[in-house]
């Protein structure tokens, strides 16, 4: 048939299919963030060099509703946010620097409320039981915030080129 | 009185062993009858149910029952095959889509009729469902409910056979491949998902820092961790059915409106828009 350079979408169908799903790529970023930080945190911190605890049983009943409620909310983005990301490329509507702009902000909000709700406040487990824990809850929170920072600054920038392409 | 004590569990397991055998003879029955009206059925939902038929009977009878009356991670092993994989094994093998091919169409359609009415209606909403399993979970370990099971070889059945029921209501209610005439939506569906897990894994927990009634402290906290874990890890196979059935259903719009709709310009090529996005969604990624 007349299929000349058609098959392919153009830059200019690119962009407003992003634009159009200008949303979906910043959620699906950030549940595949919140959850991905779950994930490393619970193999990497519990399982492997065994620093937090499954349970420290000084937690209060309230944290222990935190600690499952976020677990299993984590749990569920994982999985949701990849088949979000999925449908995103199926459609061709993948905007990369903003789904990685999703996945910053994602990962640093849930670091910043592991670190200081769950971890200070709930007190369901501390980063490492070691006498200078401060130094490990500064470099754990700090890493949150870049991440949170990085994450919002390109959110912000894809937000203002999704107006000025559309 | 032990020679008693064993000729009780002996006709106990009989029973349990005569139930499973019977829910497979009633499923090859069925499959019998809808090949005999001209109807197939797939090779894959009758090995599902045969699988799911296995892990109960895994889960009731043999070495890992009979460690489950004084191992409480043994007993959770058990509570994890019978409560969780065997419904999600036997939801795939689709045994209402069976039963409608197998019966005469006026029994089958008084099948329907009972599926579409009201008290099936409430009792097959996944928030009824899951609250329905959640509590009985945490009535029985945090109760003198598990003393009284752990104590009664009958007792011990009968919860085993409410929770692969429960667990079959919860499954079906989320991913049914079964005709659903009253499905959730997708949101409520998940919301109810997240929210069953964590009241499993909260009561995981705190099993591990307050074991049930005549539970050791160290067997407390191997089982409260497999609970924790292998829930995580059946719950992930939910999440992730659920999720493709989103992702398929999507996928079937996307095709519909790129029929409908050309997505580019003058240029005549709806119809390889459209195969194109039907091809896409087949596919998968």
């Amino acid at each position: 048939m007349a299929t000349t350079s058609s098959s392919e979408p153009n830059l200019q169908e690119l962009a407003s299919a992003r634009a159009a799903r200008s949303a979906q790529n910043a959620w699906s970023g950030i549940l595949f963030g919140v959850g991905i930080v779950a994930f490393v945190d619970e193999a990497v911190f519990h399982q492997l060099l065994h620093w937090h605890h499954f349970y420290d049983l000084s937690t209060p009943d309230i944290g222990l509703v935190s600690d499952g409620i976020f677990h299993a909310i984590s749990w569920f983005a994982t999985i949701a946010g990849l088949f979000l990301f999925a449908d995103l490329r199926r459609r061709g509507a993948l905007w990369a620097k903003r789904w990685w702009g999703g996945v910053l902000v994602g990962a640093g909000a849930f670091q910043l409320y592991d670190g200081t709700v769950q971890h200070k406040l709930l007190g369901i487990h501390q980063i490492r039981y070691v006498p200078d824990l401060l130094t490990y809850d500064l470099v754990w929170n700090i890493t949150a915030v870049v991440m949170l920072v990085a994450g919002a600054i390109l959110l912000t920038i894809t937000r203002r080129s999704a107006i000025s392409s559309s | 009185m032990h020679g008693h004590g064993n000729t009780g569990l002996l006709s106990l397991d009989l029973l349990a062993g005569a139930g499973v055998v019977a829910v497979a003879c009633l499923y090859f029955g069925g499959v019998v009858a809808a090949r005999r009206r001209g109807r197939g059925w797939p090779g894959v939902h009758a090995a599902a149910w045969v699988a799911g038929l296995g892990v109960g009977a895994a889960a009731l009878l043999g070495p890992l029952a009979e460690a489950a009356h004084d191992n409480f991670p043994a007993h959770m092993a058990g509570h994890l095959l019978i409560g969780m994989l065997a419904p999600l094994l036997l939801v795939a093998g689709a045994p209402v889509t069976l039963a409608l091919r197998a019966l005469e169409p006026r029994q089958a359609r008084r099948l329907s009729r009972v599926l579409r009415s009201v008290p099936v209606m409430v009792v097959s909403h996944p928030v009824s469902a899951a609250v329905l399993n959640v509590a009985s979970l945490w009535i029985l370990y945090t109760t003198p409910l598990f003393d009284l099971m752990t104590g009664s070889p009958f007792f011990h059945l009968l919860v085993n056979v409410h929770f692969l029921l429960a667990g079959y209501l919860f499954v079906a209610s989320l991913v049914g491949w079964d005709p659903n005439p009253h499905r959730a939506s997708f949101p409520i569906r998940a919301g109810v998902l997240v929210a069953a897990l964590a009241g499993h894994g909260i009561l995981a927990k705190y099993l591990y820092a307050h074991p049930p009634t005549g539970i050791p402290v160290a067997q407390a906290q191997s089982g409260s961790m497999l609970m924790y874990y292998g829930g995580d890890l059946a719950d992930a196979i939910l999440i992730g059915v659920l999720c493709l059935q989103w992702y398929r259903s999507a996928g079937r719009q996307l095709a519909r409106t790129t029929d409908a709709l050309p997505v580019s310009s003058p240029a005549p090529r709806p119809q390889n828009a459209g195969q194109r996005a039907r091809r896409v969604a087949r596919s998968g990624v």
